[in-house]
């Protein structure tokens, strides 16, 4: 029987997964998809969030500012790209200056460190591309922009390192109340444990449903998003945020870690947690909301739209709790915004919550933390031949866009969790992500997963089982 | 009556042939219009252009018919290259397929490959 | 130190580098980023290409394999399977070409002269926003023409195409030949982007339905394609509610245009046309930075690689020309201005001197039936040259004696189109 089992591999489960790594307990995560950070994780605004939005008093303001401390270390450790550019949130008129100072207020309630409010001209001082009529704006210096799915994956790699127990295709369909714990089955396994966590995102509700009375119910809702090319990317240097209303935190316009300019997202219920189509209407609002903000946007510059779903619940704080009907039964859910800003902290609260429920952490004395990955087009002409001298894959450009080699391609298939996807490839190394959106690389990627596996490219997906991409040989007489 | 674009040039003339007046055309511009329009609905012909197994560092070796072939065999012809498979080295020009379906037309490769 | 780096090795740059050592240059080095030279034309085994050329019709293999059979013997050097970082120009007028391969590393190679010619790369989804499902079998013509010419796979049974674009078209074809059904071609513009001759024998051959003045307004399906919505649109190209139909498909080509590859380019700080986005060039194909010159679709998009051949060979000469005599100069220059129904001009500037006789070369930006294409200085007409069919999917030419050019008072002329 293992100790803890979590059920999901978004940024809150691989957070999880890392803190209990550093204790002597045995883990095991599984993971419904393919890979990591496939769902909300890796579609979102990418926004690790000052903290000044959640209410004073709340678990979320508190995990919040202790969630994006953690995580500019944990992104030092795990060499997760990161870059702390501050955000601003513009006033346009006299209410949302009010707004301003409500938002200031609580900043310094929840212990947000170096906010302050700007004048125009100070704040156009430092975005000379903002609208004209914008008349203010609070600085908080510690927001930061990071890859969130690099940061997941890095996490839940580290905890694999140290012992964790990953299995992917893994979707939970039936959880039993044992002596002692808890007997969760999969399609093709059945695991023991004295402690689950809930960390399934949109799907939470449905998941402890499994297992105990529904206590609480999730509302999915969606954002969609543009990425823009490189050449928008400097349109700003800090995240661009509107001011707060009730459909959450408004349309921001930021620089991404990657140097791409990343805009929206709306706010829109729907009636499906696995809901990521992308509408003309959303798209449109996005542009028109983003525009009011940075007028200068080149939106013909964009090179993907996506959709994120976020796992709103009623109250205005995340859900981290004991089952009142199911000891041993932790739920992390409702993480909303700012989830991926908290997911550390939450991860530490629920370490609090497991040694409250009787759970012993002792520390392992022989984790191993840190990681690194080669970014060959960051490396200097030096880094760079050393690499080639050792193996001449690095020497071969596969994403000619973000300057990807067939080395670290290859690398990634002796990681800890290696990609089983194209789209597993782009969120491990970057093949794809750029402007041409993986049409040169993509079949080359496919070629070198299957060569690599061992099997044919027909059996690569591009990301989730299902997701096929070619559907046999060229054969006229086969179809 | 037929409608038929023009492909003789780029102006692409709408063509309206008639089948019960000995082909005749009209709506051409110039006489090769004519001609292509009566051709046409008689005996229309093209290339097929392909591609056949390989064996060697790449996977497929192109390949053309090296005439045009009546347009209802292109079907059957493909069926035909299905079955062919080559092996390095291959040569620009090297017969692959020869008199393809008793069309006196070969289908070469395109492409060479040491 | 070479007298001439060419960046690209496909029809353009094959085309620079041969004629270039033919005006006498010797030390010449082509660098190529895929295994083998021949470019996109090696994926392109359709026929069509060289009538202008060789006056005979052959396969985009067959057409880049005459050129890389007449490297043999020049002395070109070759590298395959490099990929060019950057470029800059050095104060002393040398270029610094950095690059790197699994073989040689990571290298900075110094030259007189530079070509780029890297080709364009196609627009994807996120380019045009099409809304709806982020499943899979969404593809670009050409990377499905990678994956059935050069792979040998299927990548999908039932087939939507959106754009009218050659490639879409040829590609309509060859799925249709390899056992799928292609649904229907949909094309936003109330024209045809591709060759007409594309459209009799890649689409009505096959039945394959043209849908004009239409697109694209959703994607639906979990993880596969498995219906695309295609609607009408008005003379807004918005789409027109309630003119929806829904495909059963499992597969949606895209189209929907090039875009020149100037990534180095612009790092490089060459002066970018945000019309052809491609560099502004001279007569000579020589760019903002003197010695770097650019042909092919890294320029310009063609629809004929005859002309790409045409212009590179222009490119190449030139830069023998730069090393043997040094820069090229004027005393007088034209910048071409696009009048009414003109897209864009390459060249983009004339340098009198050094004209003899200046080609032309643009796109109209609608249908024209009998028209005439007017050279204007101002108000006054210096030339006129008529046409009886002209649309933006056919680029057009025209040929400008010196004697004309010398005519213009000022320094610029206005290229238009003016209908009869």
């Amino acid at each position: 029987m293992t100790d803890v089992l979590i059920i999901g591999c978004g940024v809150i489960g691989a957070a999880c997964a890392y803190e209990l790594a550093h204790s002597n307990v045995s883990v095991t995560v599984l993971e419904a998809d393919n890979d990591v950070a496939n769902g909300t994780t890796k579609a979102n605004s990418a926004i690790l969030h000052a903290g000044y939005d959640p209410h004073p008093g709340t678990r979320m303001a508190a995990l919040n500012v202790e969630g994006v401390a953690l995580a500019r270390d944990i992104c030092a450790r795990l060499d997760v790209p990161y870059d702390p550019i501050g955000s601003l949130v513009l006033a346009f008129d006299e209410k949302d200056l009010e707004t301003l100072n409500v938002l200031y207020d609580r900043g310094i309630k929840n212990g947000v460190p170096d906010i302050e409010l700007l004048t125009a001209d100070e704040v156009h001082a430092m975005e000379p591309n903002l609208a004209d009529n914008v008349c203010g704006a609070l600085y908080a210096p510690s927001a930061a922009v990071v890859s969130p799915w690099e940061y997941c994956l890095a996490m839940a790699e580290v905890a694999v390192k140290n012992g964790v127990e990953l299995h992917r295709n893994s979707p939970v369909t039936a959880i039993e109340q044992i002596e002692g714990g808890f007997r969760v089955h999969t399609p093709d396994a059945v695991y023991e444990a004295r402690y689950i966590l809930n960390a399934a995102g949109v799907n939470a509700g449905a998941v402890h449903e499994l297992v105990a009375p529904k206590e609480y119910h999730i509302t999915p809702n969606r954002g969609e998003y543009y990425l823009l090319d490189k050449n928008q990317g400097q349109q700003v240097s800090h995240v661009i945020f509107q001011c707060p209303n009730e459909n959450g935190k408004g349309v921001l316009v930021s620089p991404t870690v990657h140097g791409n300019l990343i805009v929206g997202p709306n706010a829109e219920g729907v009636s499906a947690a696995d809901d990521t189509e992308t509408t003309s209407a959303g798209l449109e609002f996005v542009m028109n909301a983003a525009r009011r903000s940075v007028p200068g946007i080149n939106f013909r510059e964009n090179i993907r739209n996506f959709a994120g779903v976020r796992a709103n619940h009623s109250s205005d704080d995340f859900l981290i709790a004991e089952s009142k009907f199911v000891p041993g039964f932790f739920d992390l859910a409702g993480i909303k915004s700012p989830g991926l800003s908290a997911a550390p902290a939450i991860a530490k609260e629920a370490a609090r919550l497991l040694a409250g429920a009787g759970l012993e952490l002792p520390p392992k004395a022989d984790f191993a933390d840190g990681r690194t990955r080669v970014r060959f087009n960051e490396c200097t002409p030096e880094e760079k031949n050393a690499l080639i001298a050792e193996d001449p894959r690095y020497g071969r450009i596969i994403c000619r866009c973000e300057t990807v080699t067939e080395g670290e391609i290859v690398a990634t298939l002796s990681t800890p969790i290696p990609p089983m996807s194209v789209n597993g490839v782009k969120r491990r190394v970057g093949a794809g992500m750029g402007r041409c959106q993986g049409g040169f690389c993509g079949p080359r990627v496919q070629d070198i997963l299957a060569r690599e596996l061992g099997c044919s490219p027909v059996d690569i997906p591009m990301d989730s089982n299902g997701t096929w991409v070619l559907c046999g040989e060229t054969k006229s007489k086969a179809n | 009556m037929k409608e038929l674009i023009c492909i003789v040039c780029p102006k692409g003339c709408h063509l309206k042939v008639d089948e019960e007046n000995n082909y005749a055309v009209t709506g051409n511009a110039c006489p090769r219009g004519a001609e292509y329009g009566a051709a046409e609905l008689q005996h229309p012909v093209r290339v097929l252009t392909s591609t056949v197994k390989l064996n060697g560092a790449a996977r497929r070796c192109p390949v053309k018919t090296n005439g045009s072939i009546p347009k209802g065999l292109l079907f059957e012809a493909m069926r035909v290259l299905d079955d062919v498979e080559l092996t390095a080295p291959v040569t620009v020009g090297q017969v692959v397929v020869p008199d393809l379906l008793g069309t006196g037309v070969d289908v070469v490769a395109t492409k060479s490959f040491a | 130190m070479y007298q001439l780096i060419v960046i690209g090795g496909g029809p353009a740059g094959l085309a620079a580098a041969l004629k270039a050592k033919e005006e006498g240059l010797e030390n010449i080095l082509i660098l190529e980023r895929d295994k083998e030279l021949g470019g996109i034309l090696n994926q392109c085994i359709h026929n069509g290409f060289g009538l202008h050329y060789f006056k005979e019709e052959l396969t985009g293999p067959e057409y880049a394999g005459r050129f890389i059979a007449q490297l043999e013997g020049t002395g070109i050097e070759v590298k395959a399977d490099t990929m060019v970082l950057d470029i800059t120009a050095r104060e002393d007028g040398v270029k610094v070409v950095s690059a790197v391969n699994g073989a040689e590393g990571y290298m900075t190679l110094e030259t007189a002269t530079v070509v780029l010619a890297m080709g364009c790369r196609e627009r994807t989804r996120g380019a045009i926003s099409i809304p709806g499902a982020r499943c899979a079998g969404v593809y670009t013509a050409g990377a499905a023409q990678h994956f059935l010419n050069m792979e040998g796979y299927m990548v999908g049974k039932r087939v939507v195409i959106l754009g009218s674009g050659d490639i879409g078209l040829i590609m309509a074809r060859r799925m249709t030949l390899e056992g799928a059904k292609v649904l229907a071609c949909v094309e936003l513009m109330p024209y045809s982007g591709g060759l007409n001759r594309n459209i009799v024998q890649c689409l009505n051959d096959y039945d394959i339905p043209l849908y004009l003045s239409h697109t694209v307004v959703d994607i639906r399906g979990k993880d596969r394609v498995e219906q695309v919505v295609v609607a009408k649109v008005g003379p807004d190209r918005k789409p027109v509610p309630g003119t929806e139909m829904v495909f059963d498909c499992d597969t949606l080509l895209l189209s929907v245009g090039l875009i020149p590859e100037n990534e180095l380019s612009r790092q490089a700080n060459v002066v970018m046309d945000p019309r052809t986005n491609g560099a502004v060039v001279y007569e000579n194909m020589e760019t903002s930075l003197p010695g770097v010159f650019a042909c092919g679709n890294v320029v310009h998009v063609h629809d004929l690689v005859d002309f790409v051949t045409a212009e590179s060979q222009r490119a190449g000469a030139a830069a023998a020309a730069w090393v043997k005599n040094g820069p090229a100069a004027s005393a007088r220059t034209i910048e071409l201005k696009n009048g009414a129904g003109v897209g864009y001009t390459v060249p983009q500037k004339l340098r009198l001197d050094a004209v003899d006789k200046a080609e032309i070369f643009f796109r109209v930006r609608q249908v024209y039936g009998n028209a005439s294409i007017r050279v204007m200085d101002g108000e006054k007409q210096l030339a006129a040259f008529k046409r009886e069919h002209m649309a933006p999917g056919e680029m057009e030419r025209i040929t400008l004696p010196r004697k004309l050019l010398e005519m213009a008072a000022g320094d610029t002329l206005t290229v238009e189109i003016a209908e009869a």
